[in-house]
């Protein structure tokens, strides 16, 4: 039964030494290691916490880009299209003015070319009257060249203003 | 590479065995005289000299001091145990062979009866007691100290100072933290003091020729009545309430009440016992174990043989299982403390 009686040296001995290990580790040992511990559970979860909004933030910015990008997208295919229509209407135009641009030059150069052509014309008629002036001149001197033929010629002109 | 260390320290263990296997004969026949419950019984208990072996005839042993205050005579002694080996006088002390005072220092008073002088020797338990609270000091301040001009920021520690955080910390938030609501701070000194004494106390303790502490019940009775003064102490009106006047039918609350009274009592008595209990138990099976070596051998030495390397498997395995068990026994006794603990602060009562 002996181990069942607590030895009373060995219980002061106990007393003492416990005391001693419990008033040394309780100023001096457990809260330094405790409270490290609890700030860095504390500082671990604050990490978490903030990793998760920070991941969440990431997504919203992605989001954000992508939706950015799509709407950029859009607005660039609007402008190509855009582009493309403006293009075809100043082609379009150009070709009408264009058109028109030319046929008032022909139509110019039509006036000037009759213009022309009735200037040569006149000249013409006038070259050709001067001409057969001349040459009447020259058939009429030809003609007359005697004082028998001038009178003949005299009397059929007499003749016909007569007759007339 | 890790592998092959692991390989060549299985090597050395195995051959270890085998050699003490062979050695073990060598050993039982020098003790023919072989009583195992005195052999148990020693070990378990305490004694004035730290006995290691005997070397053929001659003890190895460290004479502790002996500190005795003789009330016959009225002063105090102080001398080396290496004078009372044997039964051997000195000073009007010698060991008691028999009696209700056997294997302790004892005077004789003018009556010619023995009587027990007031006894603080340093004896083998004491000493082994002073060296585990001066080294759970040292590691404790030791782990303590790498936390200085530590911030929050910087990571968290490796090796043994990282062991000791994790149990620090398995003990402060899954057993203080689950089981008292209120005063975390109160407590938690106390109860990690109690979780590392009896931890550590357990695992020297399973050092051959170490001292057998957490499996004395002087010891496990200041543990007790630590965690009775923290419980009681502190415990706040609705716990006192509930012991004296609790919330049950009137004519059972008198009752209740003797019930409640004798269980302040009886929870701390059952946390010295069981811690007691389950190390004592623990020490003894593993030196019954041992003893069926010499045991055999006094009977034959062909059985002794071949039951030297299953007694030594065995030993082997319930070693393991002691140090699951001082672990889980410095758990429980935790743990428990804790739980009264709680119940002393309750907080929200309808």
């Amino acid at each position: 039964m002996s181990l069942l009686i607590p030895d009373s040296g060995l219980l002061f001995w106990m007393l003492v030494s416990f005391l001693v290990v419990f008033f040394v580790l309780v100023k001096f040992g457990w809260p330094i290691i405790t409270h490290m511990v609890d700030e860095r559970k504390k500082y671990i979860d604050e990490s978490l916490e903030s990793a998760r909004k920070a991941n969440e933030r990431l997504a919203q910015i992605q989001e954000e880009s992508t939706q950015i990008l799509k709407q950029a997208q859009e607005q660039q295919s609007r402008m190509l299209a855009e582009a493309v229509e403006m293009r075809n209407q100043i082609v379009e135009k150009a070709k009408t003015e264009a058109t028109v641009e030319g046929q008032k030059l022909l139509a110019e150069a039509k006036k000037q070319i009759d213009m022309e052509k009735e200037d040569a014309i006149r000249d013409i008629r006038r070259q050709v009257g001067l001409l057969s002036v001349e040459i009447a001149e020259q058939v009429l001197r030809q003609n007359l060249k005697s004082d028998k033929e001038q009178m003949a010629m005299i009397d059929r002109m007499l003749d016909e203003i007569i007759t007339k | 590479m890790k592998k092959q260390i692991t390989n060549k320290a299985l090597t050395l263990i195995f051959s270890l065995l085998v050699s003490l296997c062979l050695f073990a004969p060598l050993q039982a026949r020098a003790e023919a005289d072989f009583n195992a419950s005195e052999m148990i019984l020693e070990h378990i208990g305490d004694s004035y000299e730290w006995h290691f072996t005997n070397i053929g005839d001659t003890p190895v042993a460290i004479p502790l001091p002996v500190i005795v205050y003789s009330q016959v005579r009225g002063e105090w002694f102080c001398f080396s145990s290496s004078h009372l080996e044997e039964g051997e006088e000195y000073q009007g002390f010698r060991i008691a062979r028999e009696g209700d005072y056997e294997g302790k220092v004892v005077e004789t008073d003018a009556q010619g009866q023995e009587v027990r002088p007031v006894d603080i020797s340093l004896t083998k338990n004491a000493v082994a007691l002073l060296i585990n609270s001066a080294l759970l000091i040292a590691i404790v301040l030791g782990c303590a100290r790498w936390y200085r001009n530590k911030l929050v920021t910087d990571a968290s520690p490796n090796g043994f100072v990282g062991i000791m955080e994790m149990m620090v910390s398995m003990v402060y938030y899954d057993i203080i933290k689950a089981n008292i609501p209120v005063h975390v701070q109160r407590y938690a000194g106390y109860l990690l003091c109690a979780f590392f004494f009896i931890f550590f106390n357990n695992l020297i303790g399973l050092i051959p020729g170490s001292a057998n502490l957490t499996g004395n019940i002087a010891i496990t009775f200041v543990l007790a009545l630590c965690t009775f003064l923290m419980v009681n102490l502190f415990g706040n009106k609705e716990y006192w309430k509930e012991i004296f006047w609790a919330d049950v039918p009137g004519w059972l609350k008198p009752v209740m009440a003797v019930i409640e009274f004798f269980g302040i009592f009886t929870k701390p008595v059952a946390l010295m016992i069981r811690l007691f209990a389950n190390i004592m138990a623990g020490h003894a099976a593993l030196l019954a174990l041992v003893s069926v070596i010499f045991i055999t051998f006094s009977i034959s030495a062909v059985l002794g043989t071949l039951m030297t390397p299953l007694t030594i498997v065995f030993c082997v395995f319930l070693d393991c299982l002691e140090l699951l068990v001082a672990f889980i026994q410095a758990y429980v006794f935790t743990m428990l403390s804790a739980v009264f603990i709680g119940l002393s602060v309750p907080q929200h009562h309808e």
